[in-house]
């Protein structure tokens, strides 16, 4: 599904080099956490999959399904079945949620060359999708994002991957900012769409997210490299023992 | 050179310009209004680039003797408002078109031409005519309007005796390259009657516009025009307004295309408890210059109004904005609210705005603000990390950034109507 090879990355910007050498491969229907302390290049990893400005790809190449992704613009990446689940999700005054949704749905379905949804069936999908991720009338028709609470914003973003249907999902932080509540209605929202073929990657810093979400695999970043893969058991080392003593292992090896 | 050269240059420029226009026929009083307007006009001088509210908008093409040619243009959508069951006044080049227009009748409505009223003698024309554009030559000169009244050669005048269920509608068709409108229209809404106009299309190769209405005690005036898709069409509008207590003045007006309009309002305030909103959405390409200048006063309590306008400019294209509040003496509990902002969706093009606030009463609530920038690149690349393809993404942001204009007009067909021509356009010039 996913495979990041030797990904090298540095900002635009300045001379700066963020990641160094990413290796990562994610099968079809897997669900894979990224753990690290900050600065590691967890959310970069993520922005430079979904295509963000900013960032320069100085070696190395990402393939879903086989495709080179890294040549292609943030949409076609999206029509391709990439969806990232944004830590800070984007407000966007003017704009209702609902026409959000049905623009974006139907921008991919034009992209595959499916035949777009008729007002109608939207609207159908969209209530039945944001009833089970409690989110209300009133959410979807506010202007994007405007005046929502932290966990309505993820809520969002789970809701427009409820719509999209992607082959794989990045969620970004989805834990950050969220009660436990939130957290679990969001977690809920994300294991309905595991359905044995669509792949998951979980960045966080937390062991509680993947309470819910239940990880097959478990990585841990640091300084731009993934420097230790297990299973879910290492997710709980890091919660009992922080970050230093995989990290002193890592450095003394 | 001095100032009084300047202006002696300026009287004398619009002393030779007056000359060869025909002062239309009327009745004595008519004319006597005319004449006090043209000595007005002599006095003040038409305007100057020198000139305060004119340094970003430059008038020579609005004031010489030989108007600008403007080719029509004809397209292959219906115009505006073509849907709605309105009354249809239609204007062609400035001529009134009995043909082409319904009969000049409604339930609780008198209307009629301009030019057969100051032929008569109707009282209530008789004491607006010319009066509020007189009265708002202070504190800043709009000689445009004042060479209206002098000049006009007609309009309709508008009486709205209780609600008035049809809007009426005026259509103003260009069909002649070089041609001049100059049209005038009185309106009066009388207490508790409401009434809605619409005006749309671009006229004449150059128009100039004088609309007066006066909202009575507890009566509403909603207006909402399109200034037509000619491109090369010049525009010098004035909208006045007087507003009584308990009364709703709302007013918008979207733009795309014009190598030059120039929308003045001055709304003035005087009864208590009332609400003035006046908004604009332009979208301009290339040599398009659009200008608002807004002068509101709040001279009664408890009074709300809001200015919203907003340009999304590209390609070369300018934006002026104007725009003032003046709170007088007294007008405690004014709710006062004025935005402006410019989208430049290049480097190339100009937002320039002047938003002026004078508050001489102390227990009100006054906000302004401006701002000029391009499109939220946040924004474009969340819209685009959802699939939504970058032009689309784009038009989105645009339509989204003219909302707040937009969701100033009353009807949601009209709303739909609107947001439809400006996807139009955005549409035309995906590259």
């Amino acid at each position: 599904m996913l495979e990041i090879k030797n990904l090298h990355v540095k900002l635009e910007e300045e001379d700066k080099q963020i990641l160094k050498g990413v290796n990562l491969q994610v099968g079809p229907g897997e669900v894979h956490a990224i753990m690290g302390p900050n600065g590691s290049g967890k959310s970069t990893t993520s922005y430079v999959l979904s295509g963000r400005d900013g960032y320069e790809v100085t070696e190395g190449e990402v393939l879903l399904d086989d495709e080179n992704i890294l040549e292609l613009e943030p949409e076609e990446r999206a029509a391709a079945g990439l969806f990232l689940a944004f830590q800070y999700p984007v407000e966007i005054p003017g704009v209702s949620n609902m026409t959000f949704l049905r623009t974006a749905v139907n921008a991919q379905r034009k992209a595959r060359d499916e035949e777009e949804l008729s007002a109608t069936d939207f609207l159908k999908l969209v209530r039945a999708k944001a009833k089970s991720l409690k989110i209300d009338a009133d959410m979807l028709k506010r202007p994007v994002n405007m005046g929502f609470s932290g966990g309505e914003k993820k809520r969002n973003e789970i809701l427009q991957m409820a719509m999209l249907e992607p082959k794989l999902c990045i969620l970004d932080e989805t834990d950050s900012g969220l009660d436990v509540d939130a957290m679990k209605l969001v977690s809920e929202g994300v294991n309905a769409l595991r359905d044995g073929k669509r792949s998951f990657v979980v960045i966080t810093h937390y062991q509680r997210l993947l309470d819910h979400i239940k990880p097959d695999v478990v990585h841990i970043m640091y300084d731009g490299r993934i420097v230790k893969t297990g299973g879910p058991d290492l997710a709980l080392e890091v919660e009992n023992n922080g970050y230093a003593d995989i990290l002193a292992e890592v450095e003394n090896a | 050179m001095k100032r009084s050269e300047l202006k002696q240059r300026k009287l004398d420029a619009t002393q030779a310009r007056v000359l060869d226009v025909q002062m239309p026929d009327g009745a004595s009083w008519a004319k006597s209004l005319r004449e006090d307007a043209l000595s007005r006009l002599l006095t003040m001088g038409l305007p100057a680039a020198r000139d305060e509210y004119w340094r970003w908008t430059r008038p020579d093409t609005l004031i010489s003797a030989e108007v600008p040619k403007a080719a029509t243009f004809s397209a292959d959508e219906a115009p505006l408002f073509s849907s709605i069951d309105r009354l249809k006044v239609v204007f062609v080049d400035g001529v009134f078109d009995a043909d082409a227009s319904d009969d000049l009748s409604g339930e609780n409505l008198e209307i009629m031409r301009l030019s057969d009223a100051l032929a008569t003698d109707i009282h209530w024309v008789r004491d607006a005519y010319g009066v509020q554009e007189k009265k708002a030559q202070v504190p800043v000169e709009r000689p445009m309007a004042t060479f209206n009244t002098a000049f006009a050669t007609d309009g309709i005048v508008l009486r709205a005796t209780g609600k008035v269920s049809r809007p009426v509608s005026l259509i103003y068709l260009h069909q002649d390259d070089s041609s001049e409108a100059i049209l005038h229209h009185v309106i009066r809404v009388e207490e508790g009657a409401e009434v809605t106009v619409l005006e749309n299309g671009p006229a004449a190769a150059r128009f100039n516009k004088v609309m007066e209405v006066d909202v009575a005690d507890g009566a509403a005036f909603h207006h909402v025009r399109a200034q037509g898709r000619d491109h090369e069409r010049r525009a010098v509008t004035h909208l006045f307004a007087t507003v009584g207590s308990e009364a709703t003045f709302k007013s918008f007006t979207m733009t795309a295309n014009g190598v030059l309009t120039r929308n003045e309002a001055f709304i003035d305030i005087i009864g208590d408890d009332s609400v003035a909103h006046i908004a604009g959405a332009a979208m301009g390409d290339g040599d398009f210059h659009h200008d608002d200048t807004v002068f509101i006063t709040h001279d009664a309590e408890r009074c709300e109004s809001r200015q919203v306008f907003k340009k999304v400019l590209r390609n070369g294209a300018k934006g002026v904005f104007q725009g003032k509040i003046l709170v007088k003496e007294g007008a405690q509990k004014t709710d006062g609210y004025q935005i402006s902002q410019g989208l430049l969706l290049d480097d190339d093009s100009q937002f320039l705005a002047k938003p002026e606030l004078e508050i001489y009463a102390d227990d009100v609530a006054c906000s302004h603000g401006s701002t000029v920038g391009a499109i939220d690149e946040e924004a474009l690349f969340y819209l685009r990390s959802r699939g939504v393809t970058t032009p689309e993404a784009t038009d989105l942001l645009v339509i989204a950034f003219l909302a707040e204009a937009i969701e100033e007009i009353e009807s949601p067909e009209i709303v739909e109507d609107v947001l439809h021509r400006f996807e139009g356009w955005l549409q035309r010039r995906r590259s």
